[in-house]
């Protein structure tokens, strides 16, 4: 049996998008500082324009608004555009598009045109680069109906579900947090080839009796160290990634906590209508009567990003943040 | 248009082919101003009336295959393009049988069959994406050509900026035609914008620009000729500026308030489509009779459309819960369908 092959984020990402554009001409990159010699402020990219030519990995000028219309265009047209914008928090500034546009065009036209693009977007605080170049905003597209949200965890998710993302009919919003990158710690195996992870399809990554976890992205290693210092003091949590936030696997989630009868969200975004407070009220609607305790949240504070490290690091959830949580539904 | 000859005039048919679209577009708006007017239908409608002969100068030059991207002030553009009559009414009504099976409306009309791809209700926004219809017949190496429309209003959005730069990085065959009626909204020209001549702006893109006068079909035609020739033989973009006025204001409804009275009355006595008309008469292109009978023609399909789209069901309740993806996920977001 040969070794398992563990990668890192960033390079299961890249192997990705290199398989997309080697099955399918129609596939293409467009954002700023992609192509070579950089290949991406985060090198996410790199050696993909050597490979495929600079006519499919395109290097735009700084212009987010132009850089998601002409995915779009393109993706009517029938191309699979994979745009990037560069940190999330630039969506801000191309949201007319992503919104207005990409989310309703299929609606809007009665189904005759589709936006098959994605939009790649690293995220996320951890880095100290303060509030402009930190946030999670996954909720601004979870909120705009049409579009499709993914937060990978792993390496293999990153992988899998982007090949999904690329080859979807519909718009994905694909949420990389930018820590996960090329942090040796997220590292994981990777499956060889075209293997693709399901949208709307939770993974069950560790199996508990008496509380249900529940998180994406790169809070799932979070919940896991929580669950594991939690189940030394004889709790056992059952730990859910969701890996899509539209469509998200309603079904696990109901069945977990049904059988557990307690939950705690858990997310990087600001906890204030983050994607835990949908979690949160669906929870509550669905199994109210079942419940031994109140669905807790967990996220960030409620504030911009701080810089200074010692304010970052108490901005976002800790592994400590998460087991209070799940001791306040104890008892 | 005066009653000399126009040595730059094009061929007869293409004459008589300007014509019947603006008829379209004269007798369409005429029809539904009379039926909002008499409260036989409610929409929210944007006269094109006075801009005719902008989208019937782009409208010859086109080819079934070429792209259209416009705005809320979009039925001229819709009806250039040859989106059916039937269908178009009925989505204006919000009926089952239209273009969108309803759900868009007049401000979102799309009809990828006569390459009417996008209509788009933001100001600006269509702009970035008739580049991606560019960059799309660029990469097949089709000669596919994309015509996006816009006021003078939306040159003073970022998007403009930034989908007009873009286009002459990437030398995408894209026509950006500002078809300029000297108001944005509610706010003259003079007040929010600081050139004379939105085509000035091309410059500073290195794109050419031009401005015609709009309400001069031959003019404009030959304009958008070279403008769609220089696009289709890989020449890239160009800006036209077509400076026309708008009939009836901003909206349906509007009080014109805003609006200079001498200005307006000025510009409705010199109708472009009256005047285009009295010209091709007097200068031997057709006769009188030969007109009225495309007249005629034309006020009949729209009789056949008015009746088909108010005789046509609303969607059915279940189309609101339809069209959001491409597969079952909405059927998953059981929260989300509430």
């Amino acid at each position: 049996m040969s070794e398992p092959r563990i990668m890192l984020t960033g390079m299961a990402l890249n192997e990705a998008m290199d398989i997309a554009m080697t099955l399918d001409d129609k596939v293409f990159l467009l954002g700023e500082d992609i192509a070579e010699p950089s290949g991406g402020v985060y090198k996410v990219t790199k050696g993909l324009s050597d490979k495929h030519g600079l006519h499919r990995v395109r290097k735009t000028p700084i212009s987010e608004q132009a850089i998601v219309g002409a995915a779009i265009g393109a993706a009517i047209a029938g191309y699979r555009p994979v745009a990037e914008i560069m940190m999330m928090d630039f969506l801000a500034v191309c949201l007319d598009q992503v919104t207005n546009h990409a989310a309703k065009i299929r609606y809007m036209s009665g189904g005759q045109t589709t936006v098959p693009m994605v939009i790649r977007t690293s995220a996320g605080a951890g880095m100290g680069f303060g509030a402009q170049h930190s946030a999670m905003l996954e909720t601004f597209a979870v909120h705009s109906p049409g579009m499709k949200v993914a937060v990978p965890s792993t390496p293999a998710d990153a992988k899998g579900l982007l090949l999904t993302a690329i080859f979807d009919d519909d718009p994905v919003l694909f949420v990389e947090q930018m820590m996960m990158y090329w942090d040796k710690s997220y590292a994981g195996e990777v499956p060889v080839g075209d293997v693709r992870v399901p949208f709307g399809k939770a993974a069950i990554r560790r199996e508990g009796a008496d509380v249900t976890l529940i998180s994406y992205g790169r809070q799932m290693r979070d919940c896991l160290a929580a669950a594991e210092l939690l189940a030394a003091d004889g709790v056992s949590c059952e730990v859910i990634d969701l890996r899509t936030l539209v469509p998200w696997d309603e079904a696990a989630v109901m069945q977990s906590v049904g059988r557990t009868s307690r939950a705690v969200v858990v997310h990087e975004a600001v906890t204030r209508c983050g994607f835990g407070a949908e979690l949160s009220s669906r929870i509550h609607e669905e199994l109210f009567g079942q419940l031994s305790a109140p669905v807790q949240r967990v996220g960030s504070a409620n504030t911009p990003v701080p810089y200074a490290s010692n304010l970052e690091a108490d901005f976002i959830p800790t592994v400590a943040d998460i087991v209070a949580a799940v001791q306040r539904t104890q008892g | 248009m005066s009653d000399v000859e126009r040595p730059d005039a094009p061929d007869r048919d293409t004459l008589l082919q300007m014509f019947e679209i603006q008829s379209r577009i004269k007798l369409c708006d005429e029809r539904f101003r009379s039926m909002l007017m008499s409260g036989q239908i409610r929409l929210i409608y944007y006269s094109p009336r006075g801009q005719e002969c902008i989208s019937a100068g782009w409208g010859v030059h086109l080819r079934q295959d070429d792209y259209v991207v416009t705005i809320y002030r979009g039925l001229h553009d819709h009806l250039a393009k040859g989106v059916p009559l039937r269908e178009l009414w009925a989505e204006f009504l919000g009926r089952a049988t239209g273009t969108c099976k309803g759900k868009g409306g007049p401000m979102h009309v799309t009809h990828p069959e006569s390459g009417l791809m996008v209509t788009t209700g933001i100001v600006g926004a269509g702009i970035p994406i008739a580049n991606g219809f560019g960059l799309a017949a660029q990469l097949s190496g089709t000669d596919q050509v994309t015509v996006v429309n816009f006021g003078d209003g939306a040159s003073n959005i970022g998007a403009f900026h930034e989908g007009m730069n873009l286009a002459a990085v990437w030398k995408l065959p894209v026509i950006f035609v500002c078809q300029n009626n000297l108001y944005g909204e509610h706010t003259p020209m003079s007040m929010s914008t600081g050139v004379e001549y939105i085509s000035e702006r091309a410059a500073s893109y290195g794109m050419p620009g031009v401005t015609v006068d709009g309400n001069d079909p031959i003019a404009t035609w030959k304009v958008m000729g070279e403008a769609v020739a220089r696009a289709r033989s890989g020449g890239g973009p160009t800006l036209v500026e077509a400076r026309t006025y708008r009939f009836w204001g901003h909206l349906m409804g509007d009080a014109m308030e805003y609006m200079d009275k001498a200005e307006r009355k000025a510009a409705m006595a010199a109708d472009p489509v009256v005047l285009y008309r009295a010209w091709l008469i007097d200068n031997g292109h057709a006769t009188e009779a030969a007109l009225a009978e495309i007249e005629e023609q034309v006020t009949a399909a729209i009789d056949d459309a008015v009746e088909f789209a108010m005789n046509s069901p609303q969607p059915d309740a279940s189309e609101l819960y339809t069209d959001v993806f491409g597969d079952d996920s909405a059927a998953m977001l059981k929260g989300a369908a509430r």
